[in-house]
C-alpha cells in the first residue's frame, strides 16, 4: 500500500526551486488539499510574481497568471464569473503584503470568498534576494546590507494579525514548515482554507512560514533552525481569526 | 514491511529528509551523482524502515515514495 | 421599427453592454463617467449580473482580467487618469490575448487636469497604453446612437480576436442626451476552449499567462498577434464619410470633434468652399486607406482634435505627407466652436496653413 506519493494535482516535472527551498513542500500541501477535497477539476488557481511565477506550471489545475500583487483581484473576478469554482492564489510576500496589500485588504474586507496561500520567506528571491516587507528587523540583504534599519526603513508587516482587525476576513492562520509535526499543521489549515471556501465561509489565508536557504545564506538545515529559533518568534503560529470556530464546537 | 523509493533524479540533495528520519536510515548518497549534479538521497537500510513518511513529508521535490 | 428612447451617453453605453451579454462590471469612481457605474449598480443585481466597486481602478481592471480568463463578457469603464491606472492591466489582457471592453470618457490632462470632455487620450488608447508592443481595439462614437452600436461591436471583435477593446469617448458624448435605439440584432457568441473553467479532470489544464521567459518564444508569439493585427487592419476599419466626392479640404475628426465639424462644413460650403469630411469610427485600427485616397483629391486637411495635436501623427503618416495638414484644436476641457472650424477652413482654403 502507498503511503506516501506526489498527489495528483501537482504536476509530474520538477521544480525550479533552489534546493531547500520549501515552496516544494508548501505546493505539495495545495496540491494534497485538492485531491483529498477532490476540487482539483473544478480549481482554478491565480499563480504572482516572485519565485512561484512558475506555479501555473505545477498545479495540474486551470491557472491564470496575474501581474505583480494583483492575484487576490484577478481571484475575485474569477470567483464572481462563477461562484461554484474553487479559486486560490498562491502568492509570496512581496507580492502580497507589499505591492498587493490593497488587494489583500480589501478581498479580506469584502469576505470573497476564496482562498489564499501566502509565503512568507522574508526576501525577494527571485530577483536575487533584496528586501522584502516581511524581513526581519536587522536583516541583512542586497538592499539591506547593514541589516534593516528600522529607523529609516520601519518595521516588518505582519499580515494575519492585521487582517485580523478586519471584520469581513473569515479564516486566519499562520503556520510553518520546518518540521513534519509543522508541515502536518500547515496542511490542515491549507485543507480547512479550502473546506471554508466549498462551504462558502469565505475570505480564508493562510501565511506560511517558509525557508529561502539561497538568499538567507545558509544550509537548507540551517535554514530550518533559523525559521524555528529566529523567524517563529517574531511571527508566532497560530490561528487568528476564525469567524467559524465556536459553532464547530 | 515498509519500503521507501527515491527518484534520485529530481533529488537536489538539500538533506531535509536526512534530519527527519527517526531511525537515520537516510542519507545524501555521497558515491552518486545525478544529472542534476547533487549527490542524491537515499536509504541505507530498508529493512529498518518504518514507513513513518517523515522522509518525504519534508522533501520539497516529491521525491520520496512510501509504501506500507 | 424599434421604439427611441431618450438616453444619456454613459447610460446608453452600460445597456448596450447588457445587451451585449456582459454580466460582470467592475469600476472605481471618477467624473465624468459614473453614471455607468450607477447604472450598472442598478441594473446587474436584477438580472443575476455582477457589478463590483473595485478598491482601484488597477484591481477592477484585474477583477476584469479573472473574468475575462473564465470566459465571461465584462467591462470596466474609468476616465482618463484612471485608465492611466488601468494601464497595466490593459497589457496584461493583451498579453494574455483575452477579451474585455474598457471605457475611457475622456476629461482634459495631462496629471489629475480637469473633468470637461478631451481627446488627449488618443496616443494612449491608439498606442495601447500599457508597455510592450500590442494594440487595442479603439472606437470613438460620436452619437449617443454610436455609444450602443460601437459598445455592442466591441464586445463582439474582442471575442472575435481575443484582444481588449476600448469606447473612447468624452466627457460630451458621456453627459448628451439623445433618442436611441436599442435593438443591437442578433448577438454572437463564441467559443472559448481556452477559458479558465474547470478541467473536470477531463483536459489537460488550461493556462492563462503572459510570460515567456525564453525570447525566441516570445519573438514567436509576438509576430503571431502582430500578424492578427495586420488582418484586422485590413478587414475592420471602420470610417463615415461627410460631402467628400467634390471635396477640396478634408477635414478629419472624431467624436464629438466631428460633430461640431458637421456644422463647420455646412457653413463653409454656403460660403461656397468645397470641404467634406472623413470621420474616423476606429482610430486603431485608423482608415489609413480612405485618407490615402483622398491625399490625391484634396489639395490639404484639417485635423480637428480636442488635444494639442495627436490624430493628426496618424493623418501624417496614412497619407505620406503628400498634403499639408493643419491643425485645429482646443484642450485642457475647451471644445472648438464652429467659428473656430470655419476659419481654420477659410485659412486652408485660401492655401494657408493654421
Amino acid at each position: 500500500m502507498v503511503v506516501f506519493d506526489r498527489p495528483h494535482a501537482l504536476a509530474d516535472i520538477p521544480l525550479h526551486y533552489c534546493p531547500g527551498c520549501t515552496h516544494g513542500i508548501i505546493h505539495r500541501l495545495v496540491a494534497e488539499a485538492l485531491d483529498e477535497l477532490g476540487i482539483e477539476g473544478k480549481t482554478i488557481g491565480v499563480a504572482p510574481v516572485g519565485c512561484s511565477v512558475f506555479a501555473y506550471n505545477y498545479f495540474n489545475c486551470d491557472m491564470v497568471e496575474a501581474a505583480h500583487g494583483r492575484a487576490p483581484a484577478v481571484a475575485t473576478g474569477l470567483k464572481r464569473a462563477d461562484s461554484d469554482k474553487i479559486v486560490f492564489t498562491y502568492q509570496g510576500d512581496g507580492d502580497l503584503a507589499s505591492i498587493g496589500t490593497c488587494e489583500t485588504v480589501h478581498a479580506a474586507a469584502r469576505n470573497e470568498n476564496i482562498t489564499i496561500i501566502f509565503v512568507n520567506n522574508g526576501i525577494y528571491g527571485m530577483t536575487g534576494g533584496q528586501m522584502a516587507p516581511t524581513s526581519l528587523p536587522g536583516q541583512v540583504t542586497q538592499t539591506s546590507p547593514y541589516g534593516r534599519d528600522t529607523q529609516t526603513v520601519g518595521y516588518p508587516v505582519k499580515v494575519v494579525e492585521m487582517l485580523s482587525q478586519l471584520d469581513g476576513a473569515s479564516y486566519l492562520e499562520r503556520v510553518a514548515v520546518n518540521n513534519v509535526k509543522n508541515i502536518k499543521n500547515a496542511k490542515k489549515a491549507i485543507k480547512k482554507a479550502f473546506q471554508n471556501q466549498i462551504e462558502g465561509k469565505g475570505f480564508s489565508l493562510v501565511e506560511v512560514l517558509s525557508a529561502c536557504p539561497t538568499y538567507w545564506a545558509l544550509e537548507p538545515t540551517k535554514a530550518l533552525e533559523r525559521l524555528e529559533e529566529t523567524v517563529i518568534p517574531y511571527y508566532p503560529l497560530g490561528v487568528y481569526k476564525d469567524k467559524f470556530a465556536k459553532e464547530e464546537e | 514491511m515498509a519500503k521507501v523509493t527515491f527518484n534520485e533524479e529530481r533529488c537536489k540533495g538539500c538533506g531535509l529528509c536526512v534530519g527527519a528520519c527517526p531511525k537515520h536510515i537516510v542519507a545524501l548518497l555521497t558515491d552518486k551523482i545525478n544529472t542534476k549534479g547533487y549527490h542524491p538521497a537515499g536509504v541505507t537500510d530498508q529493512s529498518a524502515c518504518i514507513g513513518c513518511a517523515f522522509c518525504a513529508t519534508m522533501c520539497p521535490d516529491c521525491v520520496i515514495k512510501v509504501e506500507k | 421599427m424599434a421604439n427611441k428612447v431618450i438616453m444619456k451617453g454613459n447610460e446608453a453605453l452600460a445597456e448596450a453592454a447588457i445587451l451585449a451579454g456582459c454580466r460582470h462590471y467592475f469600476g472605481y469612481p471618477i467624473t465624468p463617467q459614473t453614471e455607468v457605474a450607477a447604472y450598472m449598480a442598478k441594473k446587474m443585481p436584477k438580472i443575476g449580473g455582477t457589478f463590483l466597486q473595485a478598491e482601484s481602478e488597477i484591481a477592477a481592471i484585474n477583477m476584469v482580467i479573472g473574468v475575462a480568463s473564465a470566459g465571461k463578457r465584462v467591462m470596466t469603464s474609468s476616465s482618463s487618469p484612471g485608465i492611466s491606472l488601468k494601464s497595466e492591466g490593459l497589457s496584461y489582457l493583451a498579453g494574455c490575448d483575452l477579451p474585455a471592453m474598457i471605457v475611457n470618457v475622456q476629461r482634459g490632462g495631462p496629471g489629475l487636469g480637469g473633468i470637461q470632455p478631451s481627446q488627449a487620450d488618443y496616443f494612449q488608447a491608439t498606442r495601447g497604453g500599457g508597455h510592450g508592443d500590442y494594440h487595442m481595439l479603439v472606437f470613438a462614437p460620436s452619437t449617443v446612437q454610436e455609444m450602443v452600436s460601437l459598445t455592442v461591436k466591441g464586445f463582439d471583435l474582442a471575442d472575435k480576436y481575443r484582444m481588449p477593446s476600448m469606447l473612447l469617448a468624452d466627457g460630451t458624448l458621456g453627459q448628451m442626451m439623445e433618442p436611441v435605439v436599442l435593438d443591437v440584432g442578433e448577438i454572437k457568441t463564441y467559443d472559448k476552449p481556452w477559458a479558465l473553467t474547470g478541467t473536470e479532470l477531463k483536459r489537460e489544464h488550461n493556462i492563462v499567462n503572459s510570460l515567456f521567459l525564453q525570447p525566441e518564444e516570445l519573438e514567436q508569439v509576438n509576430f503571431a498577434r502582430y500578424k492578427m493585427y495586420e488582418e484586422i487592419e485590413a478587414t475592420e476599419s471602420m470610417y463615415d464619410t461627410y460631402l467628400m466626392d467634390d471635396a477640396d479640404i478634408c477635414i478629419v475628426a472624431f467624436g464629438i470633434a466631428a460633430r461640431v465639424s458637421k456644422n463647420a462644413i455646412d457653413a463653409a460650403r454656403a460660403e461656397g468652399i468645397k470641404v467634406g469630411m472623413i470621420r474616423p469610427i476606429t482610430l486603431w485600427p485608423f482608415p489609413k486607406k480612405p485618407l490615402l485616397e483622398a491625399a490625391d483629391r484634396v489639395s490639404s486637411f484639417i485635423s480637428v482634435e480636442l488635444s494639442m495635436g495627436q490624430m493628426i501623427e496618424d493623418i501624417e503618416l496614412a497619407i505620406r505627407c503628400k498634403k499639408p495638414v493643419s491643425l485645429c484644436n482646443r484642450v485642457g476641457g475647451m471644445i472648438p466652436t464652429t467659428e473656430d472650424i470655419l476659419n481654420a477652413i477659410r485659412k486652408a482654403a485660401k492655401g494657408g496653413n493654421a
